[in-house]
């Protein structure tokens, strides 16, 4: 038997389209007779709109129309996140701007025209005069008396309070009763996701079929279908929507925004087809952005470390709209995970969820859980210094023991599984902890500041049963299903709900195939992305796709295998239960050299000449698969820094990872999903924010002012695991997709505040800029009497 | 205004507005989507080609500009159907994820390679100052530019 | 919301004469060099020319010399060739070092050493190398050739002596070729653009430092000198306690003068001026 292909670090299937540009992502999409659609938006973040004056625009070369949100028959955008036990406010979305704008980047008026050049010079000539209003961006300044109200809906701008709570009397009385309390206010600055494709959508209408098919940049185009047809009044069965090559998305390219069903709808009323990709400054304005929160945050403890109890008040920023998972992400992907790898008994987290001026929040990688993770990790810092204790041993004296099958924690979940201290002291052992410490009180004496910060994480992924998904408001499912389908020849075809846009799942589910049947990875091809040849599913993103989708395949190639099995039975005129399976072959228990191959069984199951009693032709099953649980990876992280204390640069000398998504399939891509989670991750420390004026101009609004990380802003990382399988998935496997992210940002600037404790620094904002690390250094040496 | 642009290898003869951008005349007017546009302030490198030899962002560049030079694109890297050492090195050390950065990645290192075929894993950092990726975090690519330079330099 | 350029008039003109004809003919014509400054701010239609003269292509414009120890190098020279010349790095270090950190790579393929100047953008390297050497800038317009040392050329934010119709042919440099010079600098981590770059050109006679030029850009409005700081720095033997009070007294000069951004408020720029002139020193002494 040779090497097993589940585990091996084979060469991704996707890699020749794209290292050779033969790939097509939406914006390479052509054709005959299309029009390009350009959009007109509002320059101010909350005004009237009290004329469009759009003549010149229409007398220009080339412009085919010119529309305003009056003109516009599309329904409103839906929010898909009614999260319960709030007042939630969902406060009418029009997919232009009729009355009012609310953000800079709204759209008032589309331009169309043959070529991209001329649209684009068409909307600078539309016209529109405002009348502009007061414009709040900061969520806590937006719920106070007077502030500028958006919607005349949502008072105080409030959109909801939810709370999360173990328990009020507990949480109380753990506070009362703490010897130590330790308070933080964290910004959790907003970020811009910035897939490194923009959006894009492309549609096509046929008049005569009335058939409706997008093209778009999307991660969950069964989705989009689903809600794009609530928008365009097309019935799902005539409506496809395609992602091809998606360039990225970090959660961005989740939503349903106005964009794609306007160029949809363009389509329908002019009968060409019709594109629209934004622009980079587009899309810092208009496509989504994370985080925005203000959290005042505390943790309790004894004396002897044991944590008591966690809570906080969030403020979350949501945009001058609800975006459609905007309400769920700083909620239910936020506060349940306040335990964190940690058996913290008490625990509440109380969210308000506000409407700002500024381009409307939804989930960005990791979406709520780097969030709670951050104000955990910092708290458990802060608690360490404040009992005069090592970071690591306070950490370790919380950690949940290792457990294999459900584990309680105070805030109502079960997490699947986890062995938190064993991957803790792997990367300790990496490092040689200890030795670094000394390092670190050595450079100290010699004037250097090395920083040592240590995580220890565990997050909700893998979204997630159905039931909860109800339970929780999400206005859809979270089931994933797939269809493996064997031609005669012996090749395969899996389609699947899931829509991979750079994961690599069209190798790693081939893997999955392949260890499961033995057909050899080259003869399958996952076929993913198209709503018409794809059975449903809901989509890349909340590292799911290998939790549920794959789940779903390994299920139905499981299915396949037993059918194969009794075929086999058949033709070797054995009993089913005496037939042995390896690699690829089927035979009667010790003798392996008379075998029917996988190829074989196949051709006679689908030419169906000679079936067992009762078996339906065809090698092709399908599945559908609803988790009954989320799955929970975990790990340890440290970063060790330095930093120059007459610049405030801070240098990342070093970053170990030790992660646990239990067994992997394909360890290369696991190791590519990590590396760049803990660079996003990195950049919410030290390099990225967007930021708004008090009059809501966005002013990191292009690449020239959004920081985001550059390849010399790292070391090599170094990287290790652990093996701990989910007890409910089908193959054990935890997903990986967010866990650098919701990993890296705490873990550096631990370090960074750990390398500033000669100066006293306890608290930086945010990015952790040059000029702000180095000012805390100046108000805390000004403060200590100028040492 | 008419311009004769040699791209990979062919020449190619065109009307255009002189506004034309060199990335648009690539995409749009030839139709050759493998460079992609990530941004419009000339940061991301995802529309790095070579003009002359020399990597450019072909955002940075009117179609005029480049009348009567050679430019090569992501689809004419490869010596037929031969990937070039950088193509499969990128390939190899899975130096890519969701692809859209790949050609700008491949064609800026490449460039560089010719101005500096031994570098240490600091200049190739350094040399990427001009491409963003979001995806790889930049590990795999500096690991294959390296694996690609040593395959290159013998 | 752009990235394509507005419409416009389109010359290639085959002789700097004749290019010097349209631009003067023309008050909303602008010169195209590497158009490394120009394209994306046409791009983002900050800038709608009516007219660009593509001067790319004039050979009298190009290449890089010496000449009786002065550096001459053509407004046409890459920020790349210039990076790469053995003859700027002898006789000028500093604008080797300088040119090699304009952008990034790409950028510094095709964007010139003229454009760049002409552009005066106050956050970017070359002028203030170009300050600090003792750079003299040749022009040539509608009225024939004139000389103008780097001194008078930088006016103020995006503002030179440039006058109608005039184009930087070449810029000479003084060899430094025995003076200790170097440039070092801050970079915004998003633009590349310098936070704060320092140059200094110092000369030595043994251990004592008999002249200095110090120059700052990036923290103001344009490629600024410091008197002050030159001062402190001449009749030196460079020690700690002279070198700090050079620092401070760079900040004194520039005081009023500092820009603020979000990534770099005035405090903060002000205090990075004094501390780049110091590395900048011991760049130069390494």
């Amino acid at each position: 038997m040779g090497t097993r292909i589940f585990g091996s670090g084979i060469r991704r299937r996707e890699d020749p389209r794209l290292i050779t540009g033969q790939a097509k992502y939406t914006d390479d999409m052509v054709l005959p007779g299309m029009v390009h659609l350009a959009m007109v938006r509002s320059p101010h973040a909350h005004a009237r709109i009290v004329n469009i004056d759009t003549s010149a625009a229409e007398a220009m070369d080339g412009v085919i129309a010119v529309y305003t949100g009056e003109q516009v028959t599309l329904n409103p955008l839906p929010c898909a996140w009614l999260i319960p036990d709030s007042d939630l406010i969902t406060p009418e979305h029009p997919a232009v701007a009729v009355e009012k704008v609310r953000y800079v980047g709204d759209a008032v008026a589309l331009v169309v025209a043959e070529t991209r050049y001329q649209a684009e010079d068409a909307a600078d000539a539309v016209r529109v005069e405002y009348e502009v209003l007061p414009a709040v961006v900061n969520p806590e300044a937006a719920t106070r008396a007077g502030a500028p109200q958006l919607h005349d809906d949502v008072p105080n701008n409030i959109a909801f309070r939810w709370v999360a709570s173990s328990g009020d009397e507990g949480v109380e009385q753990a506070f009362a009763e703490a010897d130590v309390v330790v308070k933080e206010r964290i910004v959790q600055q907003r970020l811009i996701p910035t897939a490194m494709e923009p959006r894009s959508a492309f549609a096509q209408w046929n008049d005569a079929a009335e058939e409706l098919t997008v093209w778009y940049t999307t991660q969950n185009p069964h989705i989009h279908r689903f809600v794009l047809s609530g928008v365009t009044g097309v019935p799902e069965h005539k409506l496809r929507v395609i992602a091809p090559e998606v360039g990225g998305g970090f959660g961005s390219k989740i939503p349903v925004y106005a964009d794609e069903a306007l160029t949809a709808w363009v389509a329908m009323q002019l009968n060409r087809p019709v594109k629209w990709t934004e622009t980079r400054s587009e899309n810092y304005q208009v496509t989504i952005h994370g985080r925005d929160h203000i959290e005042y945050v505390e943790l309790a403890a004894k004396n002897d470390g044991t944590v008591t109890g966690i809570r906080g008040t969030v403020y979350a920023g949501l945009g001058g709209y609800l975006s459609t998972a905007g309400p769920g992400v700083p909620t239910i992907l936020h506060g349940l995970m306040y335990s964190g790898a940690y058996t913290f008994p008490n625990i509440r987290c109380e969210t308000i969820g506000v409407m700002t001026n500024t381009t409307p929040v939804d989930a960005y990688r990791g979406a709520g859980r780097p969030e709670a993770t951050f104000l955990i990790e910092r708290l458990m810092d802060k608690m360490a210094k404040a009992l005069n204790m090592d970071p690591v041993e306070l950490r370790r004296k919380n950690l949940i023991p290792p457990f294999e099958n459900g584990h309680d924690v105070a805030i109502g979940l079960t997490y699947d599984s986890g062995n938190y201290e064993a991957a803790l002291n792997k990367a300790l052992e990496i490092v040689d902890y200890d030795a670094l410490r000394r390092e670190q009180a050595e450079a100290r004496t010699k004037g250097r500041y090395i920083g040592i910060g240590v995580s220890t994480y565990s997050e909700i992924c893998g979204l997630g049963p159905s039931q909860v998904a109800g339970a929780v408001g999400f206005q859809g499912g979270l089931w994933e299903s797939a269809i493996i389908r064997v031609s005669p020849a012996g090749k395969v075809q899996a389609m699947i709900g899931a829509s991979p846009h750079g994961q690599g799942e069209e190798t790693t589910f081939a893997q999955l195939i392949s260890d499961e049947l033995g057909f050899p990875v080259e003869d399958i091809e996952i076929v993913h992305g198209d709503t018409n040849q794809t059975p449903m599913g809901w989509g890349t993103y909340g590292s799911r796709t290998t939790p549920v989708a794959g789940a779903a395949l390994v299920l139905a190639a499981r299915k396949l295998k037993e059918k194969a099995r009794a075929m086999a039975a058949h033709l070797l005129e054995a009993a089913v239960e005496d037939i042995d399976y390896e690699d690829g072959k089927f035979f009667v228990k010790g003798s392996p050299d008379n075998a029917k191959t996988i190829q074989e069984i196949t051709l006679m199951a689908t030419v169906a000449w000679d079936l067992p009693e009762g078996m339906d032709p065809g090698m092709e099953e399908s599945q559908f698969y609803d988790p009954p649980n989320f799955v929970y990876p975990f790990g340890a992280h440290i970063a060790v820094v330095e930093v120059d204390p007459e610049t405030g640069i801070v240098k990342l000398k070093r970053y170990i990872a030790v992660d646990d998504c239990g067994p992997q399939i394909n360890p290369v891509i696991v190791a590519g999903q990590v590396h760049g989670g803990i660079v996003q991750g990195i950049g919410q420390a030290l390099f990225e924010g967007a930021v708004y004026d008090d009059n809501g101009q966005l002013l990191t609004g292009t690449m020239m002012d959004y920081t985001l990380p550059r390849a010399d802003d790292f070391p090599n990382f170094e990287l290790d695991h652990t093996v701990t399988p989910s007890p409910h998935h089908p193959a054990g496997i935890k997903g990986v997709g967010e866990t650098g992210t919701i990993a890296s940002t705490p873990t550096v600037y631990n370090a960074v505040i750990d390398a500033l404790q000669p100066f006293g620094v306890e608290q930086i904002d945010m990015p952790l800029t040059p000029s702000r690390v180095w000012q805390a250094i100046q108000e805390s040496s000004s403060n200590r009497g100028g040492d | 205004m008419n311009v004769s642009i040699t791209i990979n290898g062919t020449v190619y003869e065109r009307d255009i507005e002189p506004r034309m951008l060199l990335v648009h005349f690539i995409r749009e007017e030839l139709g050759l989507t493998g460079t992609n546009i990530g941004c419009d302030t000339s940061q991301c490198g995802a529309c790095t080609i070579h003009m002359d030899g020399r990597s450019l962002k072909s955002c940075t560049c009117l179609a005029v500009q480049a009348d009567g030079r050679e430019i090569t694109t992501i689809e004419g890297l490869a010596d037929g159907d031969n990937l070039h050492p950088m193509q499969e090195a990128f390939w190899d050390n899975h130096g890519l994820q969701c692809g859209y950065c790949t050609p700008g990645m491949i064609m800026a290192s490449t460039a560089f390679l010719k101005d500096n075929p031994h570098p240490t894993e600091e200049e190739i950092r350094h040399a990427l100052e001009g491409n963003f990726c979001r995806c790889t975090g930049y590990q795999n690519i500096v690991k294959s530019i390296k694996a690609a330079s040593e395959k290159m330099g013998g | 919301m752009s990235m394509r350029p507005a419409n416009f008039d389109y010359q290639r003109p085959t002789s700097l004469s004749e290019a010097i004809q349209l631009l003067a003919n023309n008050d909303e014509a602008k010169a195209l060099a590497g158009g490394h400054s120009l394209i994306p701010a046409m791009n983002q239609r900050l800038s709608t020319p009516e007219q660009l003269v593509d001067i790319g292509r004039l050979d009298e414009l190009k290449g890089i010399s010496t000449n009786n120890g002065t550096l001459s190098i053509g407004a046409l020279s890459t920020h790349a060739q210039i990076a790469a010349s053995s003859d700027v790095r002898t006789h000028c270090a500093a604008l080797a070092t300088a040119t090699g950190l304009v952008g990034d790579p790409q950028v510094r393929n095709w964007g010139t050493l003229g454009g760049n100047l002409a552009h005066a953008d106050p956050a970017s390297d070359p002028p203030t190398v170009v300050l600090a050497a003792g750079g003299t800038l040749h022009l040539q317009g509608p009225n024939g050739t004139r000389s103008v040392s780097a001194d008078n050329f930088f006016i103020d934010l995006f503002t030179t002596d440039l006058q109608p119709g005039e184009l930087i042919t070449r810029i000479e440099i003084p060899s430094l070729q025995g003076k200790k010079n170097a440039y070092v600098k801050l970079a915004h981590p998003a633009s590349r653009y310098a936070i704060v770059g320092v140059c200094v050109v110092l000369e030595m006679n043994g251990n004592e430092c008999v002249s200095a030029r110090v120059a700052v850009g990036g923290a103001t409005p344009k490629a600024t000198r410091s008197p002050s700081a030159e001062e402190r720095l001449t009749g030196s033997s460079l020690q700690v306690a002279a070198v700090d009070a050079a620092a401070e007294a760079l900040v004194n000069d520039i005081a009023g003068d500092v820009m603020g951004d979000l990534f770099a408020p005035e405090d903060y720029r002000r205090a990075m001026a004094g501390v780049y002139l110091k590395r900048a020193v011991q760049a130069a002494m390494a």
